[in-house]
């Protein structure tokens, strides 16, 4: 990553941008397809938890006399089969490699480079997530054979699902930054990162569908980021999802990256200020 | 050194330390390292209950809406919930820390130096790093269990609760074995696979009893990762369905995947060249 730091954003903006991102992208993406049978591994164990899942829905389906809530067990499997796929896409590492980089001194060698740590990060996952994307497309049709989903998509659909699940990684990854810069302040963000993920397994959609959750959590879950960085673009995509939920959606996602932004920007610039390290 | 059949007795060496006095050592230094971080207690216990209210959660939305889940009830299923967090518990204690040690050692070259001292490197690498404060997630899955039972629609005998440990000291081996195996790929491999991830995905997969699952998926993961065995065993012990017959299975795949992770560990060890010096 060492051609990373030549590039300077100041001079040219958006053509260095987009040179920035190149490169860091192909960096990422080029060391995940080094370790590609790693890659693969992870990517077809990561699809055992939505298939344990699945399983345990459709049983129960089946047994209410064939859905449940309106979830037939092929509409399990399209939200599953999605889920997996969704998953693989916007699985961006963890707010603890923050808290390692502040607390081992790494951070050093990011302040000294001309653009936000952040940044390279994003590149990072983005290339990552295109990798395993690309090596789910075995696994998701080893899926599809075996579970028969039951989607109701349709162009716009799929163009709108694209968008949401792009939105979705870059909510995710800044989101995981923000809590993890919360490592200027406190030693351990284990207690913090703990209670997120939490509620984050509950409020997403990860464990369950949330049309099937008790309404005050739906409620709940609506004001929440993490519904909008997973449960929607699988929403989006299984259907059927009227216009004006796709435009909800959009608008929620487009609205917490927003204002993830500034906060980021606002812990950012106080918590660098009182990061210190020796050497690095 | 001697070329007479005897062995010369070396009066100022110290003698080479029992296995068991290496272990118990190991288990003592694990444990004071542990207790200097007193914090990590109060957060290990939010994490086990977080952990085990996610659990739970998927309980009580399933059985919301079904009764039984194939001829598993909302009791028995909690019951197996316990399990699952009692299994994982020792897992994360005893097993995962220090294999996941041992593997970066094997790439750093470091292992030379757990190689080179006088006792069985096998043990030695099994009882270092041992996360003692992980040992809250057995509490927690303990008292899991504790409040399903009374509910259970059979009556717990003596035998029931005696099985029930035995099953799940056999599981705990089964699972010991599983990540040996995979933690000797680092010999083999220049990088092994993430074990913390297959960590992750496979207890996932074996949070259930299989016996919930279709055929071809429990004939899967009780071949391919005898993992769901670990955590079915003990959870079909304490809900009394576990026949003599399982139980006898269960012995023989204990013993085998001994067998079979000991072989793979002595051929690796073979293998294993050092990257230092």
């Amino acid at each position: 990553m060492a051609d990373v730091a030549a590039v300077r954003p100041a001079e040219g903006a958006i053509r260095s941008w987009v040179a920035l991102y190149r490169s860091v992208i192909r960096n990422s993406m080029m060391n995940s397809l080094q370790y590609r049978a790693n890659t693969l591994v992870d990517t077809v164990l990561m699809a055992a938890e939505p298939v344990v899942y699945l399983m345990v829905w459709q049983i129960v389906a089946r047994e209410q006399g064939g859905e449940v809530d309106g979830f037939t067990p092929g509409r399990f499997a399209a939200y599953y089969v999605t889920w997996a796929l969704v998953r693989t896409f916007t699985q961006t590492g963890n707010p603890k490699n923050w808290e390692r980089a502040i607390q081992e001194g790494r951070m050093s060698g990011l302040l000294m480079r001309p653009i936000h740590p952040v940044h390279q990060d994003l590149g990072l996952w983005l290339g990552f997530g295109a990798v395993r994307a690309a090596m789910w497309i075995p696994v998701g049709a080893v899926l599809f054979v075996a579970f028969r989903p039951d989607y109701d998509t349709n162009l716009l659909q799929m163009a709108v699902f694209a968008v949401a699940i792009a939105m979705a990684m870059i909510i995710r990854t800044l989101l995981n930054a923000l809590v993890g810069f919360a490592a200027f302040w406190v030693i351990k963000i284990g207690a913090i990162t703990s209670v997120l993920s939490t509620v984050e397994l509950l409020t997403s959609g990860r464990l369950v569908p949330l049309e099937l959750m008790p309404a005050w959590a739906q409620d709940i879950s609506w004001a929440l980021p993490f519904r909008w960085a997973f449960s929607f673009p699988i929403e989006v995509l299984i259907g059927p999802v009227s216009t004006i939920e796709m435009l909800t959606g959009l608008a929620m996602q487009a609205g917490w990256l927003a204002g993830i932004c500034v906060l980021l920007r606002l812990v950012w610039s106080r918590g660098v200020r009182r990061y210190s390290a020796v050497g690095g | 050194m001697s070329s007479g059949d005897q062995p010369v007795p070396r009066p100022g060496r110290p003698r080479i330390p029992h296995g068991a006095t290496v272990a118990a050592v190991h288990l003592r230094v694990s444990f004071l390292n542990e207790l200097q971080y007193r914090s990590n207690f109060f957060l290990q216990i939010m994490q086990s209950v977080l952990q085990a209210v996610s659990g739970l959660v998927v309980v009580a939305l399933v059985f919301a809406k079904t009764t039984e889940l194939n001829g598993w009830d909302r009791s028995e299923l909690l019951a197996a919930v316990g399990v699952f967090t009692v299994v994982g518990g020792i897992l994360r204690t005893f097993v995962q820390p220090p294999l996941s040690k041992m593997v970066d050692e094997v790439q750093e070259g470091s292992f030379d130096f757990t190689l080179s001292r006088p006792v069985d490197a096998q043990l030695l690498v099994s009882v270092r790093e041992i996360s003692m404060w992980q040992l809250i997630d057995v509490a927690v899955g303990m008292i899991i269990i504790a409040v399903a039972t009374p509910d259970l629609p059979s009556e717990l005998s003596i035998t029931d609760i005696a099985v029930f440990l035995v099953m799940l000291a056999a599981g705990a081996v089964i699972a010991y074995c599983l990540w040996l195996a995979l933690a000797c790929s680092a010999f083999w491999v220049v990088k092994p696979p993430y074990m913390d991830n297959l960590f992750y995905y496979v207890a996932r997969a074996a949070q259930y009893p299989i016996s919930i699952y279709p055929t071809w998926l429990r004939i899967s993961l009780t071949t391919l990762i005898p993992l769901g065995i670990a955590v079915t065993a003990p959870a079909e012990a304490i809900t009394s369905r576990l026949s003599w017959a399982t139980a006898a299975t269960i012995a023989a795949v204990t013993l085998a995947c001994v067998a079979i992770s000991r072989t793979l560990w002595t051929r690796g060890v073979r293998r294993y060249s050092g990257a230092s010096s």
